[in-house]
């Protein structure tokens, strides 16, 4: 049997408040990460969604050494990267990489193109030839797109997209194993999306990477994702392969997620939200609901979902969901 | 009478680099309780029109033609009479609600000042009205949350607070620049539902700027679409998302990704990027992108006019069209 590349455990990240004065000291804590748990294959990709402060980023960044978890492992090709030392981990890092959300904003504004491209491999090749480096910088750029005669110039000379391709090449540069894109679009024009997008598609099949594709927004990780994690409160809702989480999910909250998507026709984007009863934000992190996080939200609440936590289970066909009615719920939807 | 007429809009910035031509001849008019929507990528001159209105353009920026508004021409006023104007009879929302609202300041101290300022009330007054609005833009608890500072408020809440800070003095018009570009999915069709209800409610006029057509679609009774400092394509809601003609709006709307079609191959992108204003190439500014340019694009294309009022900016005549022979030559002049 294949064995996966990436299997996180129970990983949770909880951050400290102090609030209140110096008589009064308060002390709250934020589960930002709460308990997840996954597996990832050579050239698979999965898509992590939830809304805004669900603990996607968090997650990206505990599963790179970033942030250090409060509890759990993140087995990397066998090893428990929770427990290297700096300078194994820094080691590690050439085949763990990262694409940040905002493509202008994590490019060095007075470096060119080519130095932020081939900054990694001054870094962990300090001895490679100028020449090779120079040739595998142009090779990168022709790789995203980008044209090798644009080696010199600064990140404001390119447009937004363009700035992501070269946060793609920088992170691919060193021939990575695990690609992690925080929100890699949704700083991008509508148009220039679906071209990012479809760039990392392509390069995953050609270098057989593991992709860990984050996004706020069902629609953008469909097309790129094998399966699909949604998450809630740090914790997992659903971990799905997409055939599945698209026709027929498995959790209200997925539903909900599904029917939030716009769609540019007057007339079915009226509908949807008329169907969409996903109303309200998500609850203070420092005060969670008791039983299931989701379920003062959830119009499929029973008695028990106030007071059980529902665990990730295995459902007949291979998927995950965490919630007590799963098999009672008929939650399909109809395509065109 | 219309509320709002602008014709023959242009706004250029003097930059170290030469001159940046970011609008265009810009013409369109709005009626009270119209709800118009403005769409385009970054960069398409579709923010720095709405500026150039409201005399708010950056120090280099320079804006020449009319805005008509309310009888008033706008460009004529003095600033003392344009003060009196902003934010009361013209707000305007900002696209970053995190970064729009002063972090010092609770929302009531902000919020109070506005009509303190506009309307002379009092303070214990001017509360009552501020209260009154957020409650309308369905913030819970508002007597007490009104009290806080802008980081106690989810991101959701925050544009919120914007809305009902842009509706204080009962404004004839409210320019939304990105209303929900920053916020979730779940809660982007809430805001948007909002608005168009609050307009409907007081009749007030509404300019929405977006560069995702999805989040509009249920919104906008009219849609103007702008590539590149200039109108490419207008029309009704349902002319542009069931039957647009311009190339442009075409490919943009076939970019959404879709949650009710079908998983396709390849997500639909927009090959390129859009053009340097400071090199703007000759002929139709979208040439470059487009699936269906000839030789004739070399050319600036006509604007075609039906009776139905649309307009498209193409050398592809939509059925039923007429050429906007006025305009057209008005355009060729300007170009010299």
């Amino acid at each position: 049997m294949k064995k996966p590349v990436l299997r996180v455990q129970d990983l949770t990240v909880t951050f400290n408040s102090v609030t209140g004065n110096v008589f009064h000291r308060q002390e709250r804590r934020n589960r930002a990460v709460d308990g997840i748990s996954f597996e990832l294959f050579a050239g698979e990709t999965l898509g992590v969604v939830g809304e805004s402060a669900s603990g996607k980023s968090t997650l990206a960044r505990a599963i790179l050494g970033l942030i250090k978890p409060n509890r759990g492992r993140v087995m990397w090709l066998g090893e428990n990267l929770t427990e290297l030392d700096e300078e194994s981990m820094r080691q590690r890092r050439k085949e763990l990489q990262i694409v940040f959300q905002d493509p202008v904003a994590s490019l060095d504004p007075r470096m060119t193109a080519g130095d932020i491209i081939a900054e990694p491999l001054w870094n962990f090749y300090p001895n490679m030839d100028r020449l090779q480096v120079d040739e595998r910088t142009r090779g990168m750029m022709k790789m995203v797109g980008l044209l090798p005669n644009q080696i010199n110039r600064y990140p404001h000379e390119f447009s937004s997209g363009q700035c992501q391709r070269i946060g793609i090449a920088r992170a691919l540069v060193l021939n990575p194993r695990l690609l992690i894109c925080d929100e890699p679009v949704s700083a991008l024009d509508v148009s220039i999306q679906a071209q990012v997008v479809n760039l990392l598609k392509d390069l995953q099949k050609k270098l057989g990477l593991a992709l860990i594709f984050i996004a706020h927004d069902l629609s953008v990780v469909r097309h790129i994702s094998d399966r699909v994690m949604v998450i809630y409160m740090g914790q997992a809702m659903e971990v799905s392969c997409k055939e599945s989480l698209y026709r027929k999910p498995l959790h209200p909250y997925t539903n909900a997620l599904i029917k939030s998507v716009p769609l540019p026709d007057p007339k079915l984007a009226a509908e949807a939200r008329r169907e969409n009863w996903l109303t309200g934000d998500m609850p203070s992190p420092f005060d969670r609901p008791r039983g299931c996080t989701f379920h003062d939200r959830c119009p499929y609440r029973v008695k028990r979902c106030e007071a059980d936590v529902p665990a990730l289970r295995k459902m007949e066909e291979g998927d995950w969901v965490a919630c007590h009615r799963a098999e009672d719920l008929d939650l399909s939807i109809e395509e065109e | 009478m219309p509320l709002l007429e602008v014709t023959g809009m242009e706004v250029e910035f003097e930059t170290p680099e030469g001159l940046v031509r970011a609008v265009n001849g810009f013409d369109f008019s709005l009626d009270k309780g119209e709800t118009l929507a403005i769409v385009g990528e970054s960069g398409s001159g579709k923010t720095q029109m709405m500026l150039a209105m409201l005399d708010l353009l950056a120090e280099n920026g320079r804006a020449r033609g009319r805005a008509v508004f309310d009888g008033e021409d706008l460009m004529q006023m003095t600033p003392k009479a344009m003060n009196s104007v902003r934010g009361s009879r013209i707000a305007m929302i900002f696209q970053d609600p995190m970064t729009s609202l002063n972090p010092y300041l609770t929302s009531e101290t902000q919020m109070t000042e506005v009509v303190m300022h506009h309307q002379g009330l009092k303070r214990d007054e001017a509360r009552a009205h501020a209260v009154e609005l957020l409650h309308a833009v369905r913030i819970p608890d508002a007597e007490e949350r009104i009290r806080q500072y802008p980081h106690e408020y989810s991101g959701g809440m925050q544009q919120r607070v914007m809305i009902a800070m842009g509706l204080l003095c009962e404004p004839d018009l409210l320019i939304a620049d990105e209303p929900t570009t920053a916020l979730d999915v779940t809660v982007q069709a809430q805001i948007m539902q909002l608005m168009r209800e609050l307009s409907e409610k007081t009749r007030m006029s509404l300019i929405m700027i977006t560069h995702d057509l999805a989040v509009v679609a249920e919104v906008a009774d009219r849609i103007m679409v702008m590539y590149a400092g200039e109108v490419v394509e207008t029309g009704t809601a349902d002319q542009i998302f069931y039957a647009p003609c311009h190339p442009y709006t075409q490919g943009l709307l076939a970019s959404v990704p879709r949650l009710d079609r079908l998983d396709t191959d390849d997500l639909h992108a927009i090959p390129g990027n859009p053009p340097n204003l400071l090199e703007l190439p000759d002929g139709c500014r979208f040439r470059e992108r487009c699936s269906q340019a000839s030789a004739a694009c070399l050319e600036r294309p006509p604007v075609w006019e039906t009776e139905d009022g649309r307009s498209s900016r193409c050398v592809l005549r939509p059925e039923g069209a007429v050429m906007r022979e006025k305009a057209a030559g008005a355009a060729a002049e300007e170009a010299e």
